[in-house]
């Protein structure tokens, strides 16, 4: 095997992380980047196992063994306050009678260019150190700005949603909008229509075929209800399987009778999901706006919800339209239409 | 254009002439938008809106803008993390310059989608006089490096003399002058980096 012969200042200069160990492990030199990680201290002439602990492979303990390993991947740990671990390999020079072992902070890096005040050259030309320290500085400040505008997008979704008019599942209109609607047509003093619809032995769809069927059922309800009503009537999901819809300057009973008994009989076609029928009915109370003295959004709504109620007292799938008498207490008494389906 | 280089602009109009002048600039460019984001991408057509904007609003030329747009990414205080990445380049202004050679693939290492120029440094005779060649898109960019030049240089405390010169098309050649590289202390500068980065 050839030979070089290298001055001892030129080999600190091209491995700044080197040590030159004698045969019996006294330190006879080191790079000025091993000395930074002693301070105050001169390693030369001290023991290689007093100023280093090799972990791994663990029988190492003496030069011997360190050659018996020559070439091979060391792991070493500073025997000072920081335990800085490092990576080295050792190969045998002068004929056997010394060690030279070149290291590398590896992966503590990060920490070792804080703890040693170290600076750009403290470390080889060829040391991809900096750019590593580069890079991850480079990719934390992206991450940043990324995580930034994360925060600031999720915001605004939930800005968006909260200004929603529109209910996700079915495309209806959602509680907000008709909240909307109603101030609107209360405050402008337009007459109109208003019904609660309740979707009647949903929960049995929901807990027998699952929850996919029940959404499958929503949707259907949904095509139906904006099937009965017109363009500039609204029709709201205001929850699970409720649904309110308002009829733009309607307020003719029987006309809404009518289209109630219309709803529910359609509402009672089966509906097929995955070949399996799902049976539905619903019940209906309505309201007009007509015959009020201080009309609110609140009170029709809730006079419509009386007459909802009434229509599931008479046994559910038929429609009740609001009169005073519902408001009284004691048993209710049947005042307008009775189930007008089969 | 990569936002970062858009964000950029942003900021340095905000931070220096302020929000007033800023929202002139938006307005006149017609922006559909009054922030930009790092993280996104924007039409080029947008960031030379930007510019011509603020070239009319506050009356100066577009290269004058650039420039100073230049020292401010290097010496405003919010970019802090840019000067250090820059810094990296080397412990003297002399290896900075030469590690402008990497600059494009550095940043390419970061953000893969933000295109810079290629730049190349080409030495002088006498190993003080450098000529920065800038080639490629963004247009301007070189008016840019002008600005981070000089502010570089009183980082590193060096007195330069930064001169433009004739170019072929298509590139931006800086003169540069190095009279000394010791002329101040500069500003403090440490591998680590402050806690949490």
């Amino acid at each position: 095997m050839g030979q070089i012969c290298i001055a001892t200042a030129d080999l600190a200069q091209v491995l700044p992380m080197h040590l030159l160990l004698a045969s019996d492990g006294t330190i006879r030199q080191c790079g000025a980047t091993v000395t930074k990680m002693f301070p105050g201290r001169d390693l030369t002439g001290q023991m290689f196992f007093d100023c280093f602990t090799v972990r791994r492979p663990c029988d190492v303990g003496a030069v011997d063994d360190i050659l018996a390993h020559q070439g091979a991947k060391l792991h070493l740990v500073v025997r000072n306050a920081r335990k800085t671990s490092l990576k080295a390999v050792a190969v045998s020079v002068d004929g056997g009678d010394g060690v030279l072992m070149d290291m590398s902070f590896g992966i503590s890096v990060v920490d070792a260019i804080r703890d040693y005040d170290l600076t750009i050259s403290d470390f080889a030309a060829t040391d991809l150190a900096v750019e590593m320290l580069y890079l991850i500085e480079a990719k934390s400040a992206a991450m940043a700005e990324s995580r930034k505008l994360n925060t600031r997008l999720q915001g605004a979704k939930v800005a968006a949603e909260e200004q929603a008019f529109t209910d996700t599942l079915t495309g209806l209109k959602n509680r907000r909008a008709m909240d909307h609607v109603l101030t609107h047509f209360v405050e402008a003093n337009e007459k109109f229509g208003l019904m609660q619809v309740d979707l009647d032995y949903f929960k049995r769809v929901n807990d027998t075929l699952g929850h996919a069927a029940g959404d499958h059922v929503l949707h259907e309800v949904a095509k139906v209800l904006l099937e009965e009503t017109r363009s500039e009537d609204l029709v709201a999901r205001i929850g699970g399987d409720e649904f309110v819809l308002v009829f733009h300057r309607m307020t003719d009973i029987d006309k809404l009778n009518e289209i109630a008994a219309r709803i529910i009989q359609r509402l009672e076609e089966p509906i097929s999901y995955n070949g399996q029928s799902c049976l539905i009915s619903a019940s209906i109370g309505t309201a007009i706006s007509d015959g009020y003295q201080g009309l609110t959004a609140d009170k029709i709504l809730m006079n419509a919800d009386l007459a909802l109620y009434a229509s599931k007292n008479k046994g559910r799938a038929c429609n009740t339209v609001f009169s005073e008498e519902l408001t009284q207490e004691g048993p209710l008494v049947d005042v307008t239409t009775p189930s007008l389906t089969g | 254009m990569h936002g970062l280089i858009n964000r950029s602009l942003e900021c340095f109009l905000r931070d220096t002439y302020g929000s007033t002048v800023w929202q002139d600039v938006v307005s006149r460019a017609n922006l559909p938008f009054d922030r930009f984001e790092a993280m996104l991408d924007y039409d080029d057509r947008l960031t030379y809106a930007v510019l011509m904007a603020a070239s009319d609003s506050l009356s100066k030329p577009r290269e004058t803008l650039l420039e100073d747009l230049g020292t401010y990414l290097v010496s405003n205080p919010n970019n802090e993390s840019l000067r250090r990445l820059l810094r990296f380049g080397g412990d003297t202004y002399i290896e900075f310059l030469h590690s402008l050679d990497d600059l494009n693939g550095r940043a390419k290492l970061a953000l893969p989608e933000l295109e810079l120029p290629r730049m190349t440094l080409h030495g002088g005779r006498d190993g003080n006089d450098f000529r920065l060649v800038c080639k490629g898109p963004p247009r301007g960019f070189g008016r840019v490096m002008r600005g981070v030049l000089r502010a570089m240089a009183d980082d590193y405390g060096a007195l330069v003399l930064l001169k433009d010169i004739d170019g072929e098309t298509g590139c931006e050649e800086i003169a540069i002058t190095l009279i000394q590289s010791s002329f101040s202390d500069g500003r403090d500068f440490r591998l680590a980096g402050p806690v949490g980065v």
